[in-house]
């Protein structure tokens, strides 16, 4: 009565066979090197440095530091275990009015109240990744596409696309003009999927962006209004790491953009956010769907069942997040941190010539390594990533995995770890530029040697032929002749 | 259509051009008037049916509206076609009532004429004992058990989106426990969800395409229409169970659902049972749980057996889990799959405690990374971990959940006999199947909703009618009672008296 192993997996969905969830790409080769060879300072001093995951650890100790001091919000203390029976029981799908006036409230403080969020129109999921997956399921049907500028969070694939049957097509943005999202690129791409006989459902964008780490400015947001509104399509703005700027220019939310704008239907707008990165609880899965589309928002609401937030989770949050004095100083407190990390971090790398892309927010710097590529390749790039996590030891995330148009660009996270750890990587990464960048020059002066037929002694010219890659020998090579 | 009009013969007249021009313009504009005047609308891709019988009236209303839509379709903004239907208010009579008792709430104190809830199987019978094991374990509950500090790292930062082994652990623990001993559970066969709901979902996603179906004896929970059918795009073919075998669940019928179903075009990946069954809260036996594994095996197709009741016995019968059987006979596992959750057994809906536990390494394997969309909450977890592993605690709440759910239920079916108002035979749940058939008007669906209709308006209580449930026999009502206390149970009775006192059954009753 055993099936076959063929018969097993015939009998199972298209959905639970496919590679739409993404997780067989080299990107996540990364993980599970950190997962076999974790870092520890004492216990593996040599193990792999994770900075392929952008989680927020830098303001725990505020939130540790909330949840003691205030026990009536945790329904699991003397003082909040009155409300036990209510909230165990509460499973209504419009979540808890105090959470949601929370929520609405924070997201204003976020943007800078310069907008204020309908605490009815506060959709709950699970996680920003629950939430991204519903808004397509609002939006679109299978087959229908999105447009997504790219480099974008490799995430999309498999939320966007894997149970919601959609397509993606990328807005290829460059470095050239700092990888800002042109309307010339989003036509482009625009045009490419109408030939593909492709039907295009909208746009959806990051801001702050990932990987990047840049937000978006006033006239590009209006732009991306104006063309959505002008093609009839949705525009999608995945906020959830509005509250991680660091730096000038501030965050503006699509929210704040549009109240001026009074040629734009506002059924096309729509906003996700999340708590896991502004605040870094991403295990506490908070979602939020905002959208300004009532349809899309009754819809979305009656899908929360699919992704409740739990109701010990509302009800703490619900009392954090109006505690203003405390949203305030952390709001205050983890910019602080966060400037300071990322100024660490790209001086560091600015002294052994590497430069990063400027940015003002995220948990991640989007960090230019095409001087040190063998070869100006995705081959390339792929090769000196594997040295990095292989030998180097540091699991940052190659630039190819966020389907970026141009090779040589990688996301490094910084916001995971302790100081002492943010040493270790710096120098790790230190001694590697130098050590690649002495390659290279010992490789160019052995072409130079080469092309001026200078014989050095036998030692030298082994050592000097074993750093170099095989390829790089001409077999016609006088010195190969010399060898042998 | 375009009418080509002949224009020689208009252009070789006098002032030819003019009129050559001027009169096909307008002939063709108002044709087009006429068409758009005229035009039927064009059928969309099918949306997912509504999850009942709407009456006709609405049904028109929705046609007439949809034509308006066509007309200034190149305005209108375009969403899903699933989420056209979803969005419209519910009107399914589950929903309805659901959402009317919950703005009316009674109160024995402070809002006695409230809607008393009988429309949602919650349990607060037993609220008492996990508040008193809260306010005795506050330090372990969120703390964790490091001296009383906060471990942040555990409860704020990312967690396997499965669920952490320690409360797979503890939820295998009490699942075994929940069901007697009879069974072991393997924390590693099993996939934590935010709640019953995501696992039914995904587990359908996994074992189904858009287009396939799924079995589902009825009647059935209205709650599995928009679990299986909102986004998978899998449908739900009912297999009807009458009262004349006390709703009792036949291999005939399912053989022949199957067929008619496949002479349709259309694949059944599977079975979809709730045991116990809710809204009837009767039981499969052993052997029809052998019946149905031997039907599986011979149309290939999976089974999905949802024992979120399982600790909600109340009847002398013996519960007997999928897995116990799949434990003792040397049946394919591989096709077996079970959901459970903890918003029945342990009262704690709003947690969102789901899980899926599964034979199958490729479904575990799928159904892993699906959890993405609806983790557990880690502080949640930590919280239940506790809990859960508190085994003299969790020994006492069993007992004595199960003994106040009996009295219960004995006290309101025998309230509900006072009435001439029988229940279907049942050993578990949070509820009892009352068949209100004589007291309908009119031996159908309309009679039936229109009872209904005036038990909510007139007596203010919230009971759900059995064509929510797509129960073939009109006249049924699911009545929870582990949301009252035992002083409510005769205001319950009372109201229905009042509600259907011109009815001449109920009056011949006493």
């Amino acid at each position: 009565m055993e099936f076959k192993r063929k018969n097993k997996t015939q009998l199972l969905s298209k959905i639970a066979t496919n590679d739409r969830h993404g997780e067989n790409s080299p990107y996540f080769d990364g993980w599970k090197a950190y997962d076999n060879n974790s870092f520890h300072p004492t216990q593996n001093p040599n193990g792999v440095i994770q900075m392929g995951l952008a989680e927020n650890k830098l303001c725990f100790d505020l939130i540790k530091k909330w949840i003691m001091e205030n026990p009536e919000a945790s329904i699991c203390t003397a003082g909040g275990v009155d409300k036990f029976k209510d909230v165990a029981i509460f499973q209504d799908y419009h979540g808890l009015k105090e959470f949601r006036e929370a929520i609405a409230k924070f997201m204003g403080r976020v943007g800078g109240n310069k907008v204020i969020f309908d605490a009815n129109r506060i959709v709950m999921s699970s996680g920003a990744t629950g939430a991204n997956e519903k808004i397509m399921f609002c939006l679109a049907d299978p087959g229908d596409t999105f447009l997504v500028p790219s480099p974008y969070y490799p995430g999309f694939a498999r939320d966007l696309r894997w149970r919601t049957g959609l397509e993606i097509v990328p807005v290829d943005c460059k470095s050239s003009n700092n990888f800002r999202i042109t309307r010339a690129a989003m036509e482009d791409a625009y045009e490419k999927a109408q030939k593909w006989n492709l039907n295009v459902k909208g746009i959806i964008i990051a801001n702050p962006s990932n990987p990047l780490g840049t937000t978006l400015d006033i006239a590009t947001m209006r732009s991306l209004v104006a063309f959505v509104n002008e093609k009839n399509i949705h525009l999608v703005c995945d906020e959830i790491y509005a509250a991680t700027v660091f730096d000038s220019p501030r965050f503006v939310s699509v929210a704040e953009v549009i109240q001026d704008m009074d040629c734009c239907n506002r059924d096309l707008i729509h906003i996700v956010y999340s708590l896991s990165k502004d605040m870094g609880i991403p295990g506490f899965r908070v979602g939020i769907v905002y959208s300004f589309n009532d349809d899309v928002m009754l819809c979305a609401r009656k899908m929360s069942s699919f992704g409740l937030v739990s109701s010990q989770t509302q009800y703490l949050l619900a009392s954090m997040l109006s505690d203003d004095g405390f949203v305030g100083n952390f709001l205050r407190e983890s910019s602080k941190r966060l400037a300071k990390r990322h100024y660490v971090f790209t001086k560091g790398l600015e002294q052994v010539g590497i430069s990063c892309l400027t940015s003002n927010a995220g948990l991640f710097f989007w960090m230019d390594m095409r001087p040190l590529l063998k070869e100006q390749s995705f081959e390339g790039e792929i090769e000196l990533w594997r040295v990095i996590l292989n030998e180097v030891k540091l699991n940052v995330s190659p630039g190819s995995s966020f389907q970026c148009f141009e090779p040589g660009w990688f996301r490094v996270c910084f916001a995971n770890m302790d100081d002492e750890t943010v040493e270790v990587a710096l120098n790790r990464i230190r001694a590697f530029v130098l050590d690649r960048e002495n390659q290279e020059s010992n490789r160019s002066k052995l072409c130079w040697r080469k092309k001026h037929l200078r014989l050095s002694s036998s030692s030298t010219r082994l050592y000097d032929e074993t750093i170099m890659s095989p390829c790089m020998i001409s077999p016609h090579s006088p010195l190969v002749r010399a060898k042998t | 259509m375009r009418l080509i009009v002949p224009l020689q013969s208009v252009v070789q007249g006098r002032g030819g051009l003019i009129f050559g021009s001027l009169i096909p313009c307008a002939l063709f504009y108002f044709l087009q008037l006429y068409l758009k005047r005229h035009r039927s609308p064009k059928p969309q891709s099918n949306p997912p049916s509504p999850t009942t019988s709407s009456p006709k009236l609405a049904e028109m209303t929705r046609t007439s509206s949809r034509s308006n839509l066509f007309s200034r379709s190149i305005e209108q903004v375009r969403i899903s076609s699933r989420a056209i239907s979803i969005a419209k208010p519910n009107e399914s009579p589950y929903y309805i009532g659901l959402d009317k008792a919950s703005e009316d709430p009674y109160d024995r104190l402070s809002n006695p004429d409230g809607v008393i809830q009988l429309g949602l199987s919650e349990n607060r019978l037993c609220f008492d004992l996990i508040e008193k094991w809260m306010s005795e374990n506050l330090g372990h509950s969120i703390t964790g058990r490091d001296n009383g500090e906060l471990n942040i790292n555990g409860i704020a930062t990312y967690q396997p989106f499965d669920g952490t082994m320690e409360l797979k652990l503890a939820m295998a623990g009490f699942m075994s426990h929940i069901m007697g001993g009879a069974v072991t559970f393997e924390p590693s066969q099993m996939v934590l969800t935010a709640g019953a709901t995501p696992a039914i979902e995904t587990l359908c996603f996994c074992l189904a395409d858009q287009g396939n179906a799924f079995l589902v004896p009825t009647p059935y929970y209205p709650g599995f229409d928009r679990d299986v059918k909102f986004r998978t795009g899998v449908e739900l073919i009912p297999v009807h169970c009458r009262s004349t075998d006390n709703f009792a669940l036949s291999i005939t019928a399912l053989d022949q659902a199957f067929n008619q179903t496949r002479k349709h075009g259309t694949k059944i990946r599977g079975i979809l049972l709730s045991n116990p069954a809710n809204p009837v809260g009767n039981l499969l036996s052993r052997e029809m749980l052998y019946a149905i594994l031997d039907f599986a095996r011979e149309k290939n197709i999976h089974v999905i057996s949802d024992e979120i009741f399982a600790g909600s016995m109340y009847g002398n019968e013996e519960f007997v889990s999928m897995a116990e059987v799949l434990d003792s006979e040397d049946f394919d596992k591989n096709r077996v799959h079970i959901v459970y959750g903890l918003s029945k057994d342990l009262s704690l809906p709003g947690f969102r405690v789901g899980v899926i536990y599964s034979f199958n390494e490729n479904v575990l394997a799928a159904a892993r990374k699906l959890t993405r969309f609806s983790s557990v909450s880690a502080p949640t977890q930590r919280l239940l971990v506790s809990m859960l592993s508190d085994a003299r605690f969790i020994e006492e709440y069993i007992k004595t959940n199960k003994r106040r759910l009996q009295n219960m239920h004995a006290l309101f079916v025998a309230g509900l006999k006072g009435l001439n108002i029988r229940c279907a035979d049942s050993s578990a749940g949070l509820y009892c199947w009352a068949d209100m058939s004589k007291l309908i008007s009119s031996y159908s669906e309309k009679g039936e909703l229109e009872l209904w209709d005036k038990l909510l308006n007139v007596g203010k209580i919230n009971v759900t009618p059995g064509s929510a449930c797509h129960c073939i026999e009109p006249g049924w009502f699911r009545c929870c009672f582990t949301t009252l206390a035992e002083e409510d149970i005769p205001v319950v009775l009372e109201r229905i008296r009042k509600a259907v006192e011109n009815t001449t059954d109920l009056l011949n009753s006493s």
